[in-house]
């Protein structure tokens, strides 16, 4: 058995904050992005880009990257919109969502591109 | 022509049972599983049990010209053999839908579960599957929020949701009670867990425990920046009681609230679930006593129809067993129960022990609850055996972690999301379950921790009620 560990996480420390689907995993790179866009699309959901300010991230309503990509399935054009969400906004988090329309709501959605946590 | 009063006994089948009678759209269809006293024919049987869940009393009695029996009556239509079981048949019996108040579980219940189960004729009776009409779905209010709007409320997509049930299960204070509380959402939990037994005892009243458990839920949503909720169980000894612990856990901003459905009644549960709806409330649901009622494969109400009356009573959440876990559940038939509490129309199949097709309509489902005996490892199996719309809890395989709650949450959150991320990449997760865990664990001590501390736990023994097929 291993010595017993402090579980650090506070108020006061700003990289306590998560940001919900995979936020306890390690940033993911390129490759597992692409992934996760090949995953949303096979599901038949609309890709979409959102980004937002760390602290404003609670919020239910992010900023929109333009609309959802309705109907696409061009994994390099999501990827594509992404890349340049997080190059205008570099301090934000950019999350990538898959809009279920059937069942009216998001298949999924995950963090990115990890902003600067303030 | 109108018929003649003749007194005295007749044999039930000359009046209920009906080979010939083609089922309507509206009527409600039951399955049960029949053991009959020895020398009672079959059809004299099935035809008894419609007779007594229906209109049918031991005699014929004058009344019963004043109406149209014949409208009214339950029709044993058919009857099956029972794969591997010589004594038991299936009889399938379609009732008229004017036999049932709208929007009553109870009515349905009493009707179809009711006297006909002490019925001498009979030696074992069981409920084992019944097809709801669609018109009748429409009468009742069902999941308060459903999962869709549940998903929204809380901002959780494209997962499982995380739970734990707080644990000792009885005998902590309020305050100690709030801080276990809090360690789990800190460490990274969706929901915590009242246990079913807590309610308002000497140790920890209802009012103090609502207080300092929405403190924990306050604070760990600002330090982690993520919507939490914990199921305050308001099952009490009354109704008004019960509505009284809602609207405080309403004051307070509370997310969600639980009710143990089977123990505390359905009359109480469709109230609750109808006061959800109406305030904006989720419903978390128990099901304590139900092993009593579907355990034994001879007798009882099989869970699958306890499944399918909690959904039009009403809840947001409801424990389904955990298939790996401690306790009972065969894995074809809970996902036979799972696709019925979360599914719009699921289909009739032999092989999950599903007897007829359902169709739900708009009515929404309630996410499956997979809790009992748990642990990291057995996160692949739960990642593949429930998909996104369930509600893992880990009880013990979160407090029990060496490094406390907190780390134990984060030790499953760690697993649940690289399952759920491997699943995403086309990686079959059940059978490359371990490299995923161990991969994970290399950023995560707190996963490694709780990969050493259960990695030899097990529960083997095998299921009491399983799927009726040949040769058990």
């Amino acid at each position: 058995m291993s010595e017993m560990q402090d579980y650090k996480s506070s108020l006061s420390d700003v990289t306590s904050r998560k940001f919900e689907t995979f936020s306890y995993l390690p940033e993911m790179d390129s490759d597992a992005i692409r992934k996760q866009v090949e995953y949303i699309v096979s599901k038949g959901w609309n890709p979409a880009i959102e980004h937002t300010e760390p602290e404003n991230a609670f919020g239910h309503y992010w900023y929109m990257w333009k609309l959802p990509m309705f109907g696409e399935t061009d994994i390099d054009r999501v990827l594509a919109e992404a890349e340049a969400c997080h190059k205008a906004h570099p301090n934000n988090h950019v999350r990538l969502v898959g809009f279920d329309n059937y069942k009216q709501s998001r298949g999924t959605e995950m963090v990115v591109y990890r902003g600067k946590p303030v | 022509m109108a018929k003649t009063y003749s007194a005295g006994v007749k044999d039930y089948r000359e009046t209920y049972w009906m080979p010939d009678y083609t089922p309507k759209d509206t009527d409600f269809l039951a399955c049960f599983k029949v053991i009959p006293q020895e020398g009672v024919p079959r059809e004299e049987a099935a035809a008894a049990v419609a007779a007594e869940s229906s209109t049918g009393t031991w005699t014929t009695v004058w009344t019963d010209l004043l109406t149209d029996l014949d409208h009214y009556k339950g029709r044993a239509y058919a009857i099956e053999d029972v794969p591997g079981n010589d004594e038991a048949f299936y009889a399938l019996i379609a009732y008229p839908i004017d036999l049932f108040e709208e929007g009553s579980v109870v009515n349905v219940l009493t009707s179809l579960v009711g006297n006909v189960f002490g019925f001498k004729a009979v030696r074992a009776l069981r409920l084992e599957d019944v097809r709801i009409p669609l018109a009748y779905v429409m009468t009742c209010g069902g999941p308060p929020m459903g999962i869709q709007v549940e998903r929204d409320i809380m901002n959780k997509y494209g997962r499982p949701l995380l739970g734990c049930t707080i644990k000792p299960k009885l005998g902590l204070s309020a305050k100690n009670y709030g801080r276990a509380v809090y360690e789990c959402l800190r460490g990274g939990l969706d929901f915590t867990k009242d246990d079913e037994n807590v309610n308002s005892q000497p140790f920890m009243r209802w009012r103090q425990r609502f207080d300092f458990v929405m403190e924990a839920i306050h604070k760990a949503e600002q330090e982690t920046g993520e919507r939490k909720g914990h199921y305050l169980n308001v099952t009490a000894p009354t109704p008004e009681e019960m509505y009284k612990r809602a609207e405080h856990a309403k004051s307070l901003g509370a997310p969600i609230i639980m009710h143990d459905y089977l123990t505390g009644g359905f009359t109480a549960n469709t109230g609750l679930a109808n006061w959800c709806r109406d305030n904006g409330m989720l419903l978390h649901i128990h099901r304590a006593m139900h092993a009593v009622l579907d355990r034994n494969p001879n007798h009882g109400i099989h869970f699958r129809v306890l499944t399918k009356m909690l959904r039009l009573s009403g809840g947001d959440h409801l424990h389904t067993g955990t298939v790996v876990g401690k306790l009972e559940g065969d894995r074809e038939s809970t996902l036979g129960w799972i696709d019925l509490l979360r599914e719009r129309y699921i289909k009739e199949d032999r092989a999950r022990g599903i007897f007829f097709d359902q169709d739900w309509g708009s009515m929404p489902g309630a996410f499956a609850v997979a809790s009992g005996g748990i642990h990291v490892w057995h996160m692949p199996a739960l990642v593949t055996i429930f998909g996104d719309d369930a509600v893992l809890q880990f009880g013990g395989g979160t407090l029990g972690h060496p490094w406390g709650n907190a780390a134990g949450a984060a030790a499953n959150r760690v697993a649940l999301e690289a399952c759920v991320e491997a699943r995403n990449r086309g990686v079959a997760v059940e059978q490359e379950g371990k490299a995923i865990l161990q991969n994970a664990a290399k950023s995560s001590p707190e996963l490694a921790m709780a990969m050493e501390t259960w990695k030899e736990i097990k529960f083997e023994f095998d299921t009491v009620d399983k799927l009726d097929v040949q040769h058990r």
